[in-house]
């Protein structure tokens, strides 16, 4: 948990209202031109378990880009910002990045809305914007446009991931417990429709919506035993997850019912629950312990050695991010915005998971993620019985997404 | 099979309740002696579960071995104990440092202290035990259920059920058969007179901070075995904690063990009652967990005002000098008013459109600042929940967009109206409150509209908000927009200032320095303080309408507690009782934050910090203190 | 026809009855003292007559109309000014200002929303602390007033609305004693050029013989005499009840 040194532009107030004194940062290649610079905004100060993994990554990708020459012979630059979980902070930092900072591109944001915001700033703005970590599916299809691409995998991939597996169980009485709020709606309204469209007898005998950080625990698992379903889909993460995880385990509520969980594999979300971790949950994660791919091993290794930590999802995240503005960036020649734009369409790049195409038709990713099972290993919570489920087999056909996605 | 779930949702509730409990109590027992309205009392919950994490972790195991099989619960247990003496520690030395030597300012400083208070211990936090949630052990001895009615009942939530009462116990033991209780009693009562008879204050204020403090970090302590270690637990639980203790009655244990038994219950049962439609809408209570502990407190408050067992505050008789009288502004201060606006429209010339931006935003945060201050400086009523009207404001904008497609003016008219009609509302209820409650029912009410907008995705897009909301072609420039903000900004920020020196003013300050004498003249308080409110929430309408077309979207961020903190904080960072203090206040604040966001990893902290000095340094506010430095420069006032 | 006619009011708290079965009558340019020991139900009578307390039963006439249980403002309205035990005043307004909140409420002027108040009716509240002695002082803070002058912007502000009756409780307390004789003394010619109506209680003695012209004296809630100052004097239950209390009767 040692603080990342990342480079960046610091100030330090030389007092309450005076002017700051703004201290250079060090480069670490001397290059040639003037640096590419890309506008990052994410909630660090709010959600710095995600976000400080992520930023890692980024710093990784950013030190090799820059070891192998820069891009197009300029160094690669990342101006971070703190958005502080506030959308309307992050589209002030948007325009504080571009106007002042001058950056080239805007990239980053973690939670759905403040994506949103971004995105939205983008458009009004025509600039390009990178979304690497929300989730929303709104991001790509009701509210996509021309200058918006988004990395991880989303909402819709997940739930689509998830619905393959349960329609596999022999359970017909289901019952849900999400966080209400967008994310946790979607994921339900996806996995149930998507769920009984493979299984038309599938019923949800019960819902539960605990307020995003605010669940209580032992009334939602009684609640939900009430209901009495053969099976559990469970949208619910971080805190939420733990506390219900928990009480779940005391009151038996996850004996002989499967669970099937979004998320919930990730590192971030799996790592707490230490011992406690329920076994034989299906889930969405990222067993970066057993991926040995060379690609996967090659990242692994020069994380561990940089930050002498193991990569979460999001260091993923983070390095996929800059290495998919490397490769527009080649792609295009050069960093003009509207041929960065240009770029992104149908670009692909090698990321630890494997190849991933940024689609034209929709602007969304296939970075992938990894579908399997929970156990514990040394008190430690793991996935065995993974696959990784390419994220372009769980996107629907493009007929579809035309009708998703406003066109024009 | 009904009963069963039921009477086990019952018991869940109970040991909800009792946590629930423990916080609340701190926080009224410290309300009733000090009358500080403890913003940080959260921040006591969560360094209680945080320090009692890393005790029983730092414990060596086997160092109990000797005790046998004793050895696992003296170490858990005592952890436990250890915890929340240490957080009761930490609360002795932040009333020595910080709120001791504010005692004298207005009520409302001592608020925004523990404000800063609440910041510090966040960055804290982070910094001592990291970002990560923490999942702390289990109770020895208690991991398992047992069955109750053919279900499986988790032993430590029992264990929980039993703490609440018998801690309530203890404490009437403590108030009721101890001289020091009696004091704290006769404090909560009547502070002046416990001080007349030559009881230390000081030792009292210092004593019962302990003991608020350490409750408040047993709490924390006993989530332990359930509940997550995460960094936004202070601020999860300081809402509840606040409705309990509003709803038990400020200063009023017993009355704070009622409530949290009734809200527990409340939120509890809830979860099981299945979705029902009425004229067909769906209402799924399971879906609306965050509204109901709210109603039940505006229930409450509407019905007794001062919550269930509390009594009415004696007013404080010493408390501060009088409120200063307002003069007009003399033509010098005018010529620098007036110099100062002409500095701001030249603004876009000189800088470029992120400097504009800013601009705008400080412009939009003044004019809400001043509409604050227009019912809490002449009205004497402090709203904690401001950010609703604001947020209406911006939602009217977002949702003309949204299903209209309407053009900016529209959007910037609906704007004030629905504010209005909010203010209109809730206006009418809240007036009937004074001091705490009222600023308590405003909480609730601001609550209430955040949960709505939040949680009904189809209306207003939910925690996605409402985006697009644009200003028209003519005004997308920058510079016109900000032309366009600070014109409606000043001429809203003037009018509040016109209408503070007019008659309606007067009545509203009349209201405000004696009820008595206002009614004994003529005035219907009660009702100019709702047209206020009203007007208040009005022009807090229009600036939340700017805001919307400014950012292009809309959120629940806009309602949320910290939007109406920020407000109520840059209202006493200018200075309440000076008029030009809320335009002082936001100019700081709002600069002060955009600095440090951008400047420093910890700039939570270091705004805490600047907050806390600043209250220390100048207990007026900047504009109060600058005032007070003027007329004594030119030699005149009194 | 008298300007307040009090019928049987009665009022308890708590099951102790604070003031039982009272009657009584001021006629206009009239100063009527109602005097009795602490306790004898004496405040509580002003606050019902003023509105601040809503009585158990009985009735209060003003001016001929029924006025038991109006809200303070409305008795206001019809002219009735009031000043209080303890001063109540505007503490963040300058003293004129005090005086002119009375006037704007008086002239329907609370709901403006535009003009200075503080310029409106300035004269006319000067004219009225000067009756009282109190124009030197118009532009001082009311908060830094001493206690006596407090009372005298309380008079002004309560002859503001030109009332037929004053209720005045305890006018004179907290002050010196040669004050309060000419505080009274200024009242009383006030009242009597006026034809107000004046109720007052009062504790100094002297001060009640020296400016009543009638008295009422009320003691545990129930009226036990009442008539002309010499009268009263006389009378063998009201010195029973000062000497019993051990309060000291004035006057002798």
């Amino acid at each position: 948990m040692t603080r990342p040194s990342v480079i960046e532009r610091r100030r330090f107030l030389a007092g309450t209202g005076a002017a700051a004194a703004a201290l250079a940062a060090p480069g670490l290649v001397r290059a040639q031109g003037a640096p590419i610079k890309v506008g990052e905004i994410n909630s660090y100060s709010t959600a710095p378990a995600f976000t400080l993994p992520y930023r890692n990554g980024i710093a990784l990708a950013v030190e090799q880009v820059n070891a192998g020459g820069g891009l197009i012979g300029r160094p690669l630059e990342f101006v971070h910002r703190d958005d502080a979980g506030r959308p309307e902070d992050a589209v002030r930092h948007a325009g504080e990045l571009i106007n002042n900072e001058r950056v080239d591109l805007l990239a980053g944001t973690y939670l759905s809305n403040i994506g949103l915001a971004v995105s939205d700033f983008a458009r009004q703005n025509r600039r390009l914007f990178v979304a690497s970590e929300p989730l929303t599916d709104a991001i790509v299809w009701a509210q996509g446009h021309r200058y918006t691409y988004r990395l991880r995998p989303s909402t819709y991939m997940q739930a689509a991931m998830l619905a393959e597996e349960a329609a596999r169980l022999p359970a017909k009485r289901w019952a849900s417990v999400s966080p209400n709020y967008e994310y946790g709606q979607s994921a339900v309204r996806w996995f149930k429709a998507l769920l009984q469209a493979r299984k038309p007898d599938v019923e949800f005998v019960a819902e539960q919506w605990p307020a995003l950080g605010r669940i209580d625990a032992g009334a939602t698992v009684q609640a939900l035993a009430a209901a009495n379903p053969e099976a559990i889909f469970n949208v619910t993460f971080g805190a939420d997850l733990t506390n219900f995880v928990r009480q779940g385990n005391t009151r038996g509520l996850f004996e002989r019912r499967s669970v099937v969980s979004v998320l919930t594999g990730e590192p971030e979300y799996l790592d707490p629950l230490g011992e406690e971790t329920p076994e034989g949950w299906i889930v969405t994660g990222y067993p970066w312990d057993q991926v040995n791919t060379p690609e996967h091993t090659r990242f692994r290794d020069a994380y561990r050695q940089k930050f002498n930590d193991h990569p979460r999802l999001g260091s993923v995240v983070g390095y996929d991010t800059v290495n998919a503005i490397a490769a527009a960036i080649r792609r295009a020649g050069a960093v003009d915005n509207e041929k960065l734009v240009d770029a992104f369409a149908g670009l692909t790049f090698q990321s630890p998971f494997g190849g991933v195409e940024f689609r034209a038709i929709d602007h969304q990713a296939t970075l992938g993620c990894y579908v399997g099972k929970l156990a514990v290993r040394n008190r430690r919570g793991v996935m065995t019985d993974w696959r990784y489920a390419d994220g372009k087999n769980y996107l629907p056909p493009d007929a579809e997404v035309r009708r998703l996605r406003p066109q024009g | 099979m009904v009963v069963n779930s039921l009477v086990i949702q019952l018991l869940n509730g109970l040991a909800s309740a009792s946590a629930l409990f423990l916080v609340a109590s701190g926080l009224s027992i410290i309300f009733g002696v000090t009358r500080i309205v403890n913003f940080a009392h959260g921040s006591f919950y969560m360094l209680g579960a945080y320090v009692a994490f890393s005790i029983t972790r730092a414990l060596p195991v086997e160092a109990f071995d000797v005790l046998g099989e004793l050895g696992p619960h003296v170490r858990f247990w005592g952890g436990i104990a250890t915890a929340a003496l240490v957080v009761g520690l930490v609360g002795i030395a932040i009333e020595i440092a910080v709120l001791r030597r504010i005692y004298h300012a207005p009520e409302l400083f001592q608020l925004l202290a523990t404000f800063g208070i609440v910041l510090i211990v966040q960055d804290a936090t982070l910094a001592i035990w990291g970002p990560e949630n923490l999942v702390g052990p289990r109770a020895p001895g208690l991991r398992g259920a047992v069955y109750i009615l053919d279900q499986r009942f988790p032993q430590y939530e029992l264990l929980l059920i039993a703490i609440g009462p018998a801690m309530l116990g203890l404490l009437w033991l403590l108030f009721h058969r101890t001289r020091w209780g009696t004091l704290v009693r006769a404090a909560t009562l009547d502070r002046e007179m416990v001080a007349a008879l030559g009881v230390d204050q000081r030792k009292l204020f210092t004593g019962v901070f302990l003991l608020g403090a350490a409750l408040a970090g047993l709490g924390g302590a006993l989530q332990l075995p359930r509940e997550t270690l995460n960094l936004q637990m202070d601020l999860s639980i300081i809402a509840d904690v606040f409705v309990v203790t509003v709803v038990g009655g400020m200063g009023s244990v017993v009355g704070a063990y009622l409530a949290a038994l009734l809200i527990a219950e409340l939120q509890a049962l809830m979860l099981l009652a299945p979705p029902f439609t009425i004229a067909g809408i769906e209402i799924a209570f399971a879906k609306l967990t965050l509204i109901p502990s709210f109603l039940v407190m505006a229930a409450v408050l509407i019905v007794r005002p001062y919550g269930l067992l509390g009594r009415p505050q004696a007013a404080a008789r010493v408390a501060g000098a009088a409120e200063p009288v307002l003069r007009l502004a003399t033509p010098e201060l005018t010529r620098i008013g007036l110099a100062a606006l002409a500095a701001l429209a030249l603004l876009p010339l000189a800088f470029g459109d992120y400097t504009v931006a800013v601009a705008t935003e400080i412009a939009i945060f003044v004019l809400f600042t001043a509409s604050l201050h227009f019912i809490m400086g002449p009205g004497g009523m402090a709203s904690f929940g401001h950010a609703a009207y604001f947020g209406l404001g911006a939602y009217a904008c977002g949702l003309a967009v949204k299903y209209w497609a309407a053009p900016m003016g529209v959007g910037l008219a609906f704007a004030p109206v629905l504010a209005g009609l909010g203010g209109l509302l809730f206006g009418w209820f809240t007036v009937r409150l004074s001091g705490v409650y009222l600023a308590m029912l405003t909480l609730a009410f601001a609550q209430i509209v955040w949960s709505i907008v939040f949680q009904s995705d189809a209306l207003t897009g939910g925690d996605n908000g409402i985006r697009g909301v644009w200003p028209d072609e003519w005004a997308r420039d920058k510079a016109v927009y900000y032309a366009l903000a600070v014109a409606l900004c000043i001429a809203g920020t003037l009018l509040l200032r016109r209408i503070i020196y007019a008659p309606f003013g007067y009545a509203l300050r009349a209201g405000r320095d004696s009820p008595l004498r206002a009614e004994a003249i003529g005035i219907d308080v009660r009702r100019v303080q709702w047209i206020a409110f009203a007007v208040s929430a009005l022009f807090a309408g229009i600036a939340g309408g700017l805001f919307a077309y400014l950012k292009g979207s809309v959120f629940p961020t806009y309602v949320s507690i910290p939007k109406s903190v920020d407000a109520l904080v840059r209202v006493l960072l200018g200075g309440v009782q000076t008029v030009s203090g809320p335009i002082v206040g936001a100019i700081v604040f709002t600069g002060l934050e955009e600095q440090l966001a951008r400047a420093t990893e910890y700039w939570r902290a270091v705004l805490g910090v600047v907050i806390i000095l600043l209250v220390l340094a100048f207990p007026e506010g900047l504009a109060g203190f600058a005032q007070r430095r003027w007329e004594r420069w030119r030699g005149g006032g009194e | 026809m008298s300007v307040l006619l009090v019928e049987s009011l009665r009022k308890s708290f708590g099951g102790v009855e604070a003031v039982a079965e009272v009657s009584f009558a001021v006629e206009a340019g009239e100063m009527l003292a109602l005097i009795g020991p602490n306790g004898a139900g004496k405040t509580t009578c002003f606050n019902m007559v003023g509105g601040q307390l809503r009585p158990d039963g009985g009735r209060v006439h003003f001016a001929g109309r029924d006025i038991t249980s109006m809200p303070p403002r409305a008795i206001w309205r019809l002219g009735v000014g009031r000043t209080f035990q303890i001063t109540a005043t505007f503490g963040s307004m300058t003293v004129a200002e005090n005086v002119q909140m009375a006037l704007l409420s008086h002239r329907g002027r609370l709901w403006n929303w535009w003009p200075r108040a503080t310029r409106l009716y300035r004269e006319e509240a000067i004219r009225l602390l000067a009756q009282v002695g109190m124009e030197d002082q118009a532009d001082r803070a009311c908060s830094v007033l001493a206690y006596g002058d407090l009372k005298r912007v309380e008079l002004a502000v309560a002859l503001a609305h030109d009332p037929k009756l004053l209720l005045m409780d305890e006018p004179t307390a907290g002050m010196a004693p040669a004050e309060r004789i000419g505080l009274m003394d200024l009242t009383g010619r006030i009242a009597r050029a006026r034809g107000i109506a004046v109720l007052f209680t009062e504790h100094d003695m002297d001060v009640v013989f020296a400016q009543a012209d009638r008295i009422i004296v009320l003691n545990r809630g129930r009226l036990i005499a009442e008539g002309a100052p010499p009268q009263v004097r006389a009378d063998r239950a009201v010195q029973e009840v000062y000497l019993g209390s051990g309060s000291t009767f004035g006057g002798h």
